[in-house]
C-alpha cells in the first residue's frame, strides 16, 4: 500500500519535474541515482525519488513550487562533502543538486565582494579573485569541491577562521527561495541587515529554511606574505600549554593547528612535509600580514615554543615549503583513509584549556571500544576532529565506532564544548542534540522551522529534532511510509 | 553583581499572563536611537549585572546583559584585552544587552566585525517567559540554529537578553591615526583603494573635510604603514567622537540618517554627510524626502525625527512575512518591545 503510494506520487513528480526540466537535468532510474545517494558520510545512505539538477535559478523556483504543492519531502545538495549525511536523499523526497547553478557573476574589486551561484566552488572564488590581488578567506579543507551553498549551509569553517572568522562573518547577502518557491533578498550590500539577521539565521541551517540560490561574498586582500612555524612537542599538555601562550601573547595567527602523534605519522606518510615522526603533538602557525610584522611574530612564536620544549622547530623559509608544510595538515582526512579503510571523522569544539584532559579521555576511549582514532585539532579556535578508524565492512565495528563517536561528543558538551564546530548535525548528531539543549531550546528551535517551512518539507529529519509536531509531521500527505 | 534571572522570568510570565506589552529597559541609553518609540511599561534588566567569567587565554567573557560595557573594558584592560567591536559606552550607561539587541559597534566595524560577528552565544528568556541558552563559550557551534546573532538587531523583539558570551581580542600593539584634507569624493576613493590593500587598516572615515585612517597592529607594521601613506599623525579622539555620536557633525536636532552602504557605491550629493567604515555606513542629516538609496543598501532614521515612524525602512513582503513568523515563534501574543523594530510587527 505505502509503496504503491509512494509510487503515484513519483509518476505525478516524474510528469510535471519533465515540463519544467531538460531530460539531462532529472535522474530518475536507480542506478543513475547512486552517485548521489551519499555526502561525505558514507555510513548512512538513501535514494530519492527523483534527483533534479536545475541550470537556473528559474527552474529551482518552479521545483520548489511542484514539490510544495505535492508536499513532496525537498533536499538540497551542493558538492556532498558534507561530514554529517545532511545532504542525505529522503527516499520519499526529490534530491535537488545545485551543482549547475555555478557562475560567478561578479567580482566587485571597490567593494571587496564577489556575487555568485551556490553551486561554485569555495576554491572558485579565490581563484576568480586572485587577478584583483583579493581571496575568500574561509577554507575549508575540502576546498576544491565543497561549495559555497554548502559552506553557507553548514558556515563551514577552515584553518584561518581563527584569525578571519567563519562563513557567516565573510558574507554581505544571499538571495534565497523559500519552501513555496518565494525569492527573498537576505542581507544588504551594506554591513547591516534591515529587521532580523535572517542572513545570520540561515547561515548553518543546513538547508532546512530555504534554498540558497546566490551569495555574495567579502573577499580580503591577499596578505603581503604568509609564513608558517613547525614545531614537534613531546607531550601534548606542552603543545597545548603553547597554543595558550601564543593568545596570551597577544598575537591571533592567521592558523594554529595541532595534529597528535597518529595523525602526524599517517600525515608524514601521506605528504612527507617533514614533520617529525617521533613527536607526541606537532604544531603548526601561521602568521600573515606585511613582511614587518609576520617576521616580528614570528620571532616572537618561536621564542614561545621554545620556551615550552619544543623538540623541533623549523620556520617555513619559501612559498613553496609553506605550502608543504600545510599539505600533511590539509590532507589529514584522506591520510587517515590510507591506513584504515573507513574513518569516521567528529566535530566537537572545547575549550582550549581543555584539550589535553579531552584528549587523555579520548585514549582511554579508544582503548574501551578497542579502535585506533587520530586527532587533528582546530588548536587556535578549539574545534577537535578525532578521527575513528574501523572495518566499514564489519557492522558490529561501525556500531562500536558509533558509540565512541556519540561519548567523544558528550565529553565535549561535559567540558563545556558543544557537538559540532564546523560539520554540522545533519542526521548524524540528531541524538546528542538533546545532550547539549534542553526541551523548550528545542522546541524553540522548531517553532524558527515551523516559521519558515510550516509543514517541514526542507530536509525532514535533519539538523533539528521535531518533537512538538511529530504527530502532525506524520500525518502529512507523501508522509505515509513513516507514519 | 545581582543575579536577576528569576525575577525577570517572573515578571515576563506576569506580563505573559495578562497579555501586557513591556519595554526591555537596559542603562536607558538608547531610547531615543535605533528603533521606534514604545510606550510600554519598562521591565528593568540594567540591575541584572556581573561578569559571570572571564578567561584571557580563552579569549572569551561572559557576562549578565545588564552589564555596563565600561565595566567590560576596565576587566579586559587588565589583561590588555578589547572588545574588538568597539561598541559605544554612551556616557557610561550602554549596557552589554542593549548593545547587541542594537548591534551598535564603532569605527572596526569592517575589519574587526561588529558584536553581531563577536557573540559566541546568549541566555534570553523568549515571550512565553522561557529561559533558554544558545550557543555557547566556544569559537565554533553550529549546532541547531543561530539565535545568538539572531538577537543581533532584533532591539529585544525575540527575547529579553539576560546573559552574553563574547569573544574578545588582544589589544593592539600599536595604533596610529593619520589626517589628510579633501574633499569627500577623493576621500571615497582612498578608503576604498587602501581598504583593498593589505595593510593593518583599522579605521576610515571622512568628516568635516577630512580623512583619517587608523592603522593598528604590529608596531613594524604600524609605522612603515604610515611611512609609506604619508598624512599628519593626529590625536585618536576623533574614533571615540564618531562612536559615540559627539562630532560636532552629530549635534543639533536635524534628523540623523545612517544608510548601510556598499563601499563601491556612489556618493549621495548635496546632502550633509559623515563617511565611515571606509564608505559602508554614510551618516546623513536633515530633511532627505528626494533622496533615494541604491538598490541593496539601506537607510534607518537612527535619531531625531519622527520616531513614531517606519524609521527602520520598509522591507519586501515575503521578508516581511518571514520576520513576522519569526517573531512569533519567539513571542507569540507580541508582548516584547512592542513596534519597537516596525510599527506592523505584532
Ligand atoms: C576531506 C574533507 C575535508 C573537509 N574539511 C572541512 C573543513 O576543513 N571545514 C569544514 O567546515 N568542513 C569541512 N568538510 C565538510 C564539508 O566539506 C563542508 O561541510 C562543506 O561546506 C559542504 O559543502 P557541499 O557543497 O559539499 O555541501 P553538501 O554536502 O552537498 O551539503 C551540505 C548541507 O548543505 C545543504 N545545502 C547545500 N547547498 C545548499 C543550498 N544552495 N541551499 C541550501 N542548502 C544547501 C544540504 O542540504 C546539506 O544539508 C570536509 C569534508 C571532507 C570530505
Amino acid at each position: 500500500m505505502a509503496n504503491e503510494l509512494t509510487e503515484a506520487t513519483r509518476q505525478k513528480l516524474l510528469s510535471r519535474l519533465r515540463q519544467i526540466l531538460p531530460a539531462d537535468c532529472l535522474v530518475s532510474d536507480r542506478e543513475s541515482q547512486r552517485p548521489f545517494e551519499c555526502d561525505g558520510l558514507a555510513l548512512y545512505r538513501e535514494l530519492p525519488l527523483l534527483v533534479a539538477l536545475p541550470e537556473t535559478t528559474e527552474q529551482v523556483q518552479a521545483v520548489l513550487r511542484c514539490c510544495h504543492d505535492l508536499q513532496v519531502p525537498v533536499v538540497a545538495r551542493g558538492s556532498g562533502t558534507g561530514l554529517c549525511a545532511g545532504a542525505m536523499p529522503h527516499p520519499e523526497g526529490v534530491l535537488l543538486g545545485l551543482s549547475k547553478l555555478n557562475r560567478i557573476i561578479e567580482i566587485d574589486p571597490l567593494s571587496r565582494s564577489a556575487r555568485v551561484q551556490p553551486g561554485v566552488t569555495n576554491l572558485a572564488i579565490t581563484a576568480a579573485a586572485a587577478p584583483y590581488g583579493f581571496y575568500y578567506a574561509p577554507d575549508p579543507s575540502s576546498q576544491i569541491a565543497c561549495s559555497i551553498g554548502g559552506n553557507v549551509a553548514e558556515n563551514s569553517g577552515g584553518v584561518h577562521c581563527l584569525k578571519y572568522g567563519l562563513t557567516v562573518h565573510n558574507l554581505l547577502s544571499m538571495e534565497m527561495l523559500t519552501v513555496e518557491g518565494e525569492r527573498v533578498a537576505l542581507g544588504s550590500s551594506g554591513l547591516d541587515s534591515p529587521g532580523y539577521d535572517l542572513m545570520a539565521l540561515v547561515t548553518g541551517s543546513e538547508g532546512l529554511l530555504g534554498i540558497v540560490t546566490e551569495v555574495t561574498v567579502k573577499l580580503l586582500p591577499l596578505p603581503e606574505t604568509a609564513k608558517v612555524i613547525m614545531a614537534g612537542f613531546d607531550s601534548i599538555r606542552a603543545a597545548g600549554d603553547a597554543v595558550g601562550a601564543v593568545i596570551a601573547a597577544g598575537i591571533i595567527p592567521a592558523g594554529l593547528e595541532m595534529m597528535d602523534a597518529l595523525a602526524v605519522q599517517a600525515a608524514e606518510d601521506f605528504a612527507r612535509a617533514g614533520y617529525p615522526r617521533e613527536a607526541a603533538a606537532v604544531l603548526l602557525c601561521e602568521l600573515d600580514g606585511t613582511a614587518e610584522e609576520v617576521d616580528q611574530h614570528i620571532n616572537a612564536v618561536k621564542d614561545i615554543f621554545a620556551r615550552h620544549g619544543a623538540s623541533t622547530l623549523r620556520v617555513s623559509a619559501s612559498e613553496a615549503e609553506r605550502e608543504l608544510l600545510w599539505k600533511g595538515r590539509k590532507s589529514a582526512f584522506p591520510a587517515v583513509g590510507r591506513i584504515s579503510a573507513d574513518y569516521y571523522c567528529m566535530d566537537g569544539t572545547i575549550p582550549r584549556s581543555q584539550v589535553s584532559h579531552v584528549l587523555e579521555e579520548i585514549a582511554r576511549l579508544s582503548a574501551k571500544y578497542q579502535l585506533r582514532c587520530a586527532n587533528v585539532f582546530h588548536a587556535g579556535d578549539g574545534n577537535l576532529h578525532p578521527l575513528i578508524m574501523f572495518d566499514g565492512g564489519c557492522v558490529e565495528q561501525i556500531q562500536r565506532a558509533e558509540q565512541f563517536g556519540a561519548e567523544i561528543l558528550e565529553l565535549s558538551v561535559a567540558v563545556g564544548g558543544c557537538i559540532t564546530g564546523e560539520h554540522g548535525v545533519g542526521l548524524e548528531k540528531l541524538a546528542q542534540m538533546q545532550s547539549q539543549f534542553s526541551t523548550g531550546e528545542l522546541h524553540q528551535f522548531e517553532d524558527i522551522k515551523a516559521a519558515f517551512d510550516p509543514t517541514l518539507t526542507l530536509n525532514p529529519g535533519k539538523g533539528i529534532p521535531i518533537l512538538k509536531r511529530c504527530q502532525e509531521y506524520r500525518a502529512l500527505p507523501g508522509r505515509h511510509q513513516h507514519g | 553583581m545581582a543575579d536577576q534571572s528569576e525575577q525577570l522570568r517572573d515578571a515576563v510570565a506576569v506580563a505573559a499572563a495578562g497579555n501586557q506589552a513591556l519595554y526591555i529597559r537596559g542603562g536607558d541609553s538608547k531610547r531615543d536611537v535605533c528603533g521606534r518609540a514604545c510606550a510600554a511599561p519598562a521591565l528593568e534588566v540594567g540591575g541584572h549585572t556581573g561578569i559571570l567569567d572571564y578567561e584571557p587565554d580563552e579569549l572569551v567573557l561572559s557576562a549578565r546583559a545588564g552589564t555596563r560595557i565600561s565595566e567590560l573594558q576596565q576587566a579586559l584592560d587588565e589583561y590588555n584585552q578589547v572588545l574588538p567591536f568597539e561598541p559605544p559606552v554612551y556616557a557610561g550607561r550602554a549596557t552589554l544587552g542593549g548593545t547587541l539587541a542594537c548591534n551598535l559597534s564603532g569605527p572596526a566595524r569592517p575589519w574587526l566585525g561588529s558584536i553581531r560577528d563577536a557573540v559566541l552565544g546568549v541566555q534570553i528568556i523568549n515571550g512565553q517567559a522561557q529561559l533558554l541558552n544558545f550557543g555557547g563559550k566556544v569559537m565554533k557551534n553550529v549546532a541547531g540554529y543561530d539565535v545568538s546573532r539572531l538577537q543581533a538587531g532584533a532591539l529585544g523583539t525575540l527575547g529579553v537578553i539576560t546573559q552574553v558570551h563574547l569573544k574578545v581580542m588582544p589589544r593592539p600593539e600599536a595604533t596610529l591615526t593619520l589626517a589628510y584634507e579633501m574633499p569627500a569624493l577623493r576621500a571615497l576613493d582612498i578608503m576604498r583603494t587602501r581598504a583593498g590593500q593589505p595593510k593593518p587598516v583599522t579605521g576610515a572615515c571622512w568628516v568635516g573635510g577630512r580623512l583619517y585612517l587608523r592603522l593598528s597592529g604590529a608596531q613594524s607594521a604600524v609605522q612603515h604603514t604610515a611611512r609609506q601613506w604619508g598624512g599628519d599623525p593626529v590625536a585618536a579622539d576623533i574614533w571615540e567622537q564618531l562612536r559615540e555620536q559627539q562630532h560636532p557633525f552629530f549635534t543639533g536636532d536635524a534628523p540623523l540618517w545612517r544608510l548601510s552602504i556598499a563601499p563601491g557605491a556612489a556618493l549621495a550629493k548635496g546632502v550633509s554627510q559623515c563617511l565611515d567604515w571606509g564608505g559602508a555606513q554614510r551618516w546623513m542629516r536633515g530633511d532627505l524626502q528626494g533622496y533615494t538609496p541604491p538598490p541593496g543598501a539601506h537607510m534607518s532614521l537612527f535619531a531625531g525625527g519622527d520616531r513614531n515612524s517606519e524609521v527602520r525602512g520598509e522591507l519586501e513582503p515575503v521578508q516581511q512575512q518571514l520576520q513576522q513568523r519569526l517573531k512569533n515563534a519567539f513571542d507569540p501574543q507580541g508582548i516584547l518591545n512592542p513596534g519597537r523594530l516596525y510599527s506592523w510587527m505584532t
